[in-house]
């Protein structure tokens, strides 16, 4: 594949970098499955190709970068996708910044889970934490105000969020048919959405506020029957209005952490909210690894109206260690809490050599319908994934 | 970035001192801390001025055993007059390429950083308390690379010797703010031009931790010295780091502004 793409690489003019990795990641589930329709496939291979070429016409003040991202999945076809990451000019003006294209953006604070973060959508299908994210078409302007910067986002066209394939681990109890979408607004996957945030620091703080009105990231699952006469879930986008606000107070060794929403248009008007903290421990014992402590409340007032969370009423604690050495050998561990029900994770990371990286990720599901049903369907597809890297 | 990149003056912070001009003598040798402080403050006077500059570095991680390791990285650094402010960007190992460190020093040694991590577009504050933390793996610790203020230390001159082909100052300093990793650090820095040559690093029992040495100077606008090799020798492991910069660029043309957290998502 790269012999393929290497044209590209050099283009006449202008500077071009290439950079990304190539992986190979199989999956392993501990437990057979919750469903019989599910085989029961204890190793589950997977392959990532992740390339980002930037090309900068000279002067650093524009910049086209191109992000595709693609991924084959034995045993899910729909884990099985590509999608376009970035593929966005940035211009950088006197007084405006532009984005033009689709892009990524992120906001927040927290590590448990991203409230406030709105303008992506959720690629489901990468991992079940919510953290990776489909491009997104968008017009960004931003510009300094005050200490911070302004950024208005017009953002034409939705991206539906991807879930597991019917048949696959992590569906969950019922599965969800992703070719069942219903919006509420007319113009359904067409409607222009529109965000506004401002982010700046000041002294100790880092503060975002931030506003979005359009079609809501959060499917509501409703159930329903198929064609078949079976139970799936068919996910309904709402459009909705939101407000956030991220803090951090930064002072010594910890950091202080507030993630909060209220949102209009999931039922009854909500709030929810992650605050938290990390205290670090710098240079244990004279070896000059950190030592992290993280712990974070999770509250959502969501009502019966609103798309299920997993978060209502839950804590998260976790212990990252930085060795700091020339492998960039790095762990987290953590747990996040719920009554009866737990998820853990178990993260870690260490470089090979300059090029190729090992990675291991382990999530481990115990619940029970009574305290979380949402996470209860992910009570048997508890899994660890081991991923080698090779970043060019 | 402090006394690395501008190797030849110690912190590059603005400070009003009364301190006498350059040409007067300095405080005699029986006020240590006086003459200790002097000088200090001449070398940093003697970096005034410089505005911005820009440098590309190789940091060479090498293990007892020989065995290395190489990180590419951009260092531009911007002078203020209440801390000055450095923009660090890794190119590899290619799997951090595109993270970016921001540094605020502050008065009071309560610096500000920022990450910037690329994979997820993220910005996000970190605790500046990192002093004693190595940095990615090399035997640099933040403390020794962050920008830093000519009041962070307590100084005290100790005597006047040859330090390779120079003729040089050693003075101690000791710092001020709490989380060093260091009880002192002694400081060689040549007479003429005051470049910093030498420091040796002393831990909380005074033991001789770390030895940094400077090489290859060159001259910048007939004003600004700077050293293009440094090593950094840790005495306990047997490792050692060698940091070989490119040419500096001075005044390219850097904004302020690209020293403001909400501009490093620009970067990727």
């Amino acid at each position: 594949m790269l012999a393929v793409l290497a044209p590209l690489a050099a283009p006449a003019g202008g500077a071009a970098e290439l950079s990304g990795y190539l992986s190979f990641e199989p999956r392993v589930f501990f437990d057979a499955p919750l469903r019989p329709t599910q085989p029961d496939a204890g190793l589950s291979p997977a392959a990532v190709a992740a390339p980002e070429w930037r090309f900068d016409a000279g002067d650093g003040t524009n910049r086209f970068t191109l992000a595709p991202y693609f991924r084959v999945d034995v045993d899910d076809d729909e884990r099985t996708h590509a999608d376009l990451r970035e593929a966005v000019w940035l211009r950088i003006g006197d007084t405006w910044v532009s984005r033009v294209g689709v892009g990524r953006v992120f906001w927040g604070v927290t590590e448990s889970r991203h409230l406030v973060d709105v303008i992506n959508q959720t690629d489901l299908v990468e991992d079940f934490d919510e953290e990776d994210k489909l491009g997104q078409p968008m017009l960004n302007l931003e510009r300094w105000v005050g200490p911070g910067s302004l950024g208005v986002f017009v953002l034409p066209g939705f991206r539906e969020r991807t879930f597991p394939e019917r048949t696959a681990r992590l569906s969950g109890a019922v599965p969800v048919a992703a070719d069942a979408v219903g919006y509420e607004s007319g113009a359904g996957s067409r409607r222009t959405d529109l965000a506004v945030r401002w982010y700046g620091a000041l002294g100790g703080w880092d503060i975002g506020v931030s506003a979005f009105h359009g079609t809501s990231r959060e499917p509501r699952l409703l159930p329903g029957l198929d064609s078949d006469g079976e139970w799936r879930l068919a996910p309904y986008y709402d459009v909705i209005g939101q407000v956030g606000l991220d803090v951090q107070y930064t002072r010594g060794a910890w950091l202080w952490k507030l993630e909060a929403l209220g949102r209009r248009g999931h039922g009854s008007d909500f709030g929810a909210a992650v605050a938290g903290f990390e205290y670090t421990s710098f240079g244990i014992g004279g070896s000059g690894a950190d030592l992290g402590l993280l712990a974070e409340y999770l509250y959502d007032g969501r009502g019966p109206g609103a798309p299920p969370t997993l978060y209502d009423d839950d804590w998260f604690g976790g212990v990252r260690l930085a060795l700091n050495d020339a492998a960039g050998t790095a762990i987290l561990g953590g747990v996040i809490v719920d009554g009866n029900t737990v998820l853990g994770i178990l993260e870690g990371e260490r470089r090979l050599t300059g090029t190729w990286k090992l990675e291991a990720e382990v999530r481990w599901f115990r619940g029970s319908d009574a305290d979380d049903p949402l996470l209860a369907g992910f009570r048997r597809d508890s899994f660890a994934t081991l991923r080698l890297a090779w970043y060019f | 970035m402090g006394k690395l990149m501008a190797f030849g003056a110690l912190g590059l912070g603005l400070v009003a001192a009364a301190a006498a001009s350059a040409s007067a003598p300095l405080p005699d040798p029986a006020q240590p801390e006086a003459r200790g402080r002097a000088i200090a403050e001449r070398a940093d006077r003697r970096d005034d001025g410089f505005g911005s500059s820009l440098t590309r570095l190789d940091m060479v991680l090498e293990n007892a055993e020989g065995r290395t390791r190489t990180r590419r990285l951009t260092w531009k650094t911007l002078e203020v007059a209440e801390g000055d402010r450095s923009l660090v960007v890794f190119h590899e190992p290619r799997d951090i390429a595109g993270t970016a460190l921001l540094s605020h020093s502050r008065p009071g040694g309560d610096d500000d950083q920022w990450l910037f991590l690329p994979a997820l577009k993220r910005v996000k504050r970190i605790a500046a308390a990192n002093r004693t933390s190595a940095f990615v793996g090399s035997e640099f610790s933040y403390e020794d690379l962050m920008p830093e203020r000519l009041d962070d230390f307590d100084y005290r001159w100790l005597r006047d010797e040859a330090c390779g082909e120079w003729s040089s100052h050693v003075i101690e300093r000791r710092p001020r703010y709490a989380d060093s990793g260091y009880s002192k650090q002694e400081l060689w820095l040549d007479r003429e031009a005051l470049r910093l040559l030498r420091v040796d690093y002393y831990d909380g029992r005074d033991r001789l931790l770390k030895t940094l040495s400077a090489s290859d100077f060159r001259i910048y606008q007939d004003r600004y010295w700077r050293a293009h090799t440094l090593i950094m020798n840790n005495l306990l492991t047997g490792k050692r780091t060698r940091l070989a910069f490119e040419p500096f660029e001075f005044g390219a043309g850097l904004d302020a502004r690209d020293f403001e957290p909400a501009a490093l998502r620009r970067l990727r």
